[in-house]
Order: C-alpha cells, then structure tokens, then sequence
C-alpha cells in the first residue's frame, strides 16, 4: 500500500499550520494548492511575483498573465498581491515565507537535498529552490520514494550536485512522513505499517 | 528633452550590435517582450549575450533566436521545459551560466540601483559557490556580483511617452529590474498613452529608467499550462 499523490499532498497539509504562508515548488507541490482547505487561512506565495494563489480560474476567468511558478494558469484570493521578483524572493530571502515545499530527486539524512540536475542526463536549472532552502523557515520536500529503477530517493549520501546542504526539515512520499537525522531517516508516518527499513532506504 | 517614443519595434532595437548583451524580461513565456524579440529575429546580429530566466520556452520567446545560433553566453535560472537550451547546454554549444533565481533577480536589481555585489547564503555548498567569496555571518555566505546589460527588452501592459510603467498581473516579473540595470531600456507597450493618463500612485516603474518606447502590435500572450476548473 502506498499514498496518492492527493493523499500524500492532503500529509503535507497536515504539517503546516493555519494562517502561515507557503511556497510551492513546480511539479508534485503545486497539487497542495488544490488540496487546501478554505478555512485553513494559508497564503500561498508564487516566487514568480504573487501572494495568495487560490488554486485553477474557472474557464471565463483564465489570464494568461496570471500564472504560478510551473508557468499554469492560477486564480487569486482577496487580499492577493502582485510584485516584481526581487521583492517577491525578498520575501523569501528575507525569511518572511514559513514553508517551502519542494520537489526532490535526492534527499539525504542529513537533510540534503538536490533537484536539479542529472550530470550527461537531465538539466533543469535551480530556479527559486536555491533561495528557497535557505529562506523558508521550513523546507518540506515532496516526491516519490523511489526513482524509475526502484531506488529510494532517500539516500546516505546525495551523489547528484546539490540544492543545498543540510536544509531539509521534513520528506513527504508516497510511502509516509520522514525527518533527516544525522546518520539516517527518523520515520514519523508509514502509508504501510508492515514496510521495513531495509525496503525504504 | 527629445522623444523616447519609437515609432516600432524596428526602429526601436536598430542599434543593438554583435556582441551586445541584452536582457529580456518574462517569466516563462509571462510578461516577455514579443514585438522586441520578433525585431531581434530579423537583424543580421550575432556573438550576444542574453541574461533572461528561461531563454524562451518549446520554440516559443527567445528559443527563436536561440535557434539562429545568435546567442554566444546566457544567464538564467531555469531550463525546464525549454529542450532546445537543453541540448545546447549539454552539447556545450553555448557558454551558460546558471544562476539561482532570487540571486539573478538581486544581482540584476543591485546593477540598477548602484550596488556592486552584495553577501547571500543562496548558493553556499553547492557548484554555485565554486571560486568566490566566502564570508560567515550568521552563516556562510558567497559574494554575487551586480549584473549590467547594455540593453533591456521589456514589455509592459501600459506606458506613457514619459517611460512611465504599469504592468498586468505576474507579467511584471524581472521588467522592472532589468529596466533599472541596463543602459538602454527599450519598453514595448500593449498600450501607449499620454504623460498624465496614468495615476502618480499606480506607477509601478518611474519613466527615468526608460529610454525607448513604442506601441506593440499582435500580442499573443501564451499560456504555457492550461489548468482551468473542471466542470
């Protein structure tokens, strides 16, 4: 048994608290937008220059010049507001954004991480998530557990070039909730209660 | 005081030469200056430098020109989603520097406002650190440097023939800083209006910043990802 990508999106929610303000990656972490409650209070901050993202326009309402970091068409929220990049990765640089949640191609025990590049593979670019690790109060990383081989993408060690060292506060995937500890991963949820150690990392 | 009123994306952009750099504002293809990067398409220039987030995006913004080899060097952030900057980069077809996304905007902001380099922990431990500076504050930090162009392409949904800016939504992104940071801003407009039409206090970027605008023409205005409620 393992998590959805809703179920794991909905564990995420379970860790931020109401009325604080979050940041939300490209990929996996932009389904959190849909999945927020109404009454939770959150401000959800796009580093491409907008506070209060509300999740899809209706079909009427759709602007193509208000977008979300993935570059999808998004609605706001009253009290939204708009601002330049430098202003808006102020507010994350400056510490004033409470979580960040990430995708992730490795995360490592000692909270890790690295998502943007596969040396000779893959090349994405850092994009925000290099301010991101080091401005959000919180880091949360949301991926799957396992890469296309069947790997775990909970590591010893990250071998990929990293997005920051050491800045990692929790890892959501479909497999359950983990913390980085230093010399392994401290196991908070399980989707499956059976899995072992040895199967996870 | 003679005009900043061009008559055209052409006449606008005439003067951009091999080996200029030139940054270009739009987040994706949010915001980018199309008339400006249509003109650019059609110039017989080459050996530039182009400091942009994306570089365009699958054929679209400024892959155009990308793809005519014009481009020597290029700073940005993000590559996802743009498969021919991809190829380039990993054929080492095109000198590239990467730069994480709120140290680009920063560096491109402290160019405008006079700062030459500035201390920030964005960076620390990771390739982006490699050979500068590193200084402990409340922890470790590396030195990023001011980014100056000799020009900046951007677009805004308003403009008075003063240079003063109004933008739409998200498309005001790194417009307003590349404005600042470059010697010459050449603003393309969705709308052109009188000095005095548009109000003191809704100025998102004052006309001293600008040297050249001019009315745009055919906006298409991309979607990159539509995602609209389902019924």
């Amino acid at each position: 048994m393992s998590w959805t990508n809703e179920q794991i999106a909905d564990k995420v929610l379970e860790y931020i608290n109401d009325f604080t303000s979050v940041n939300l990656g490209i990929g996996l972490p932009t389904m959190v937008a849909e999945r927020i409650p109404e009454d939770k209070g959150l401000w959800v901050h796009s580093e491409n220059g907008v506070l209060g993202v509300k999740g899809r326009p209706t079909k009427d309402s759709v602007s193509p010049t208000l977008i979300n970091a993935g570059k999808e068409t998004v609605s706001i929220q009253k009290g939204a507001s708009f601002f330049d990049s430098s202003l808006s990765f102020g507010m994350i640089r400056g510490g004033h954004i409470d979580y960040c949640i990430l995708g992730g191609m490795e995360v490592d025990s000692e909270g890790s991480l690295a998502n943007w590049m596969i040396p000779g593979k893959k090349l994405t670019g850092m994009g925000g998530a290099m301010d991101l690790v080091h401005g959000a109060k919180q880091v949360y990383v949301m991926m799957n557990h396992f890469n296309k081989d069947g790997q775990s993408k909970l590591v010893p060690k990250c071998t990929l070039p990293l997005t920051g060292f050491g800045v990692v506060s929790l890892v959501f995937t479909d497999q359950g909730v983990f913390r980085p500890s230093g010399n392994g991963f401290e196991v908070l949820e399980l989707a499956d209660k059976s899995k072992t150690k040895e199967e996870l990392f | 005081m003679s005009s900043k009123v061009y008559k055209n994306a052409t006449e606008a952009l005439k003067d951009i030469h091999n080996g200029a750099s030139i940054m270009s504002g739009g987040f994706g293809l949010c915001g980018i200056p199309e008339n400006s990067i249509d003109a650019l398409t059609k110039m017989d220039i080459k050996d530039l430098t182009v400091i942009s987030n994306n570089i365009g995006n699958s054929g679209r913004g400024l892959v155009k020109i990308l793809i005519q080899d014009k481009i020597k060097k290029a700073y940005c952030s993000y590559v996802g989603g743009n498969p021919d900057l991809e190829t380039r980069i990993m054929n080492k077809e095109i000198d590239i520097e990467l730069v994480p996304q709120g140290t680009f905007s920063e560096r491109i902001r402290a160019a405008g406002l006079g700062i030459r380099a500035f201390y920030t922990p964005t960076g620390y431990g990771t390739v982006v650190a490699d050979g500068k500076e590193v200084k402990h504050f409340d922890r470790p930090c590396i030195l990023e440097e001011a980014l100056h162009a000799d020009f900046a392409i951007i677009k805004a949904q308003k403009g008075d023939t003063f240079g003063n800016l109004w933008f739409k939504e998200t498309a005001r992104n790194f417009s307003p800083l590349m404005a600042m940071a470059a010697k010459t801003t050449i603003v393309e407009v969705e709308q052109l209006v009188e000095v005095g039409e548009l109000a003191a206090e809704d100025i998102h970027l004052p006309g001293i910043f600008v040297q050249r605008i001019y009315q745009g023409t055919n906006y298409k205005n991309d979607i990159e990802f539509l995602k609209v409620q389902e019924d």
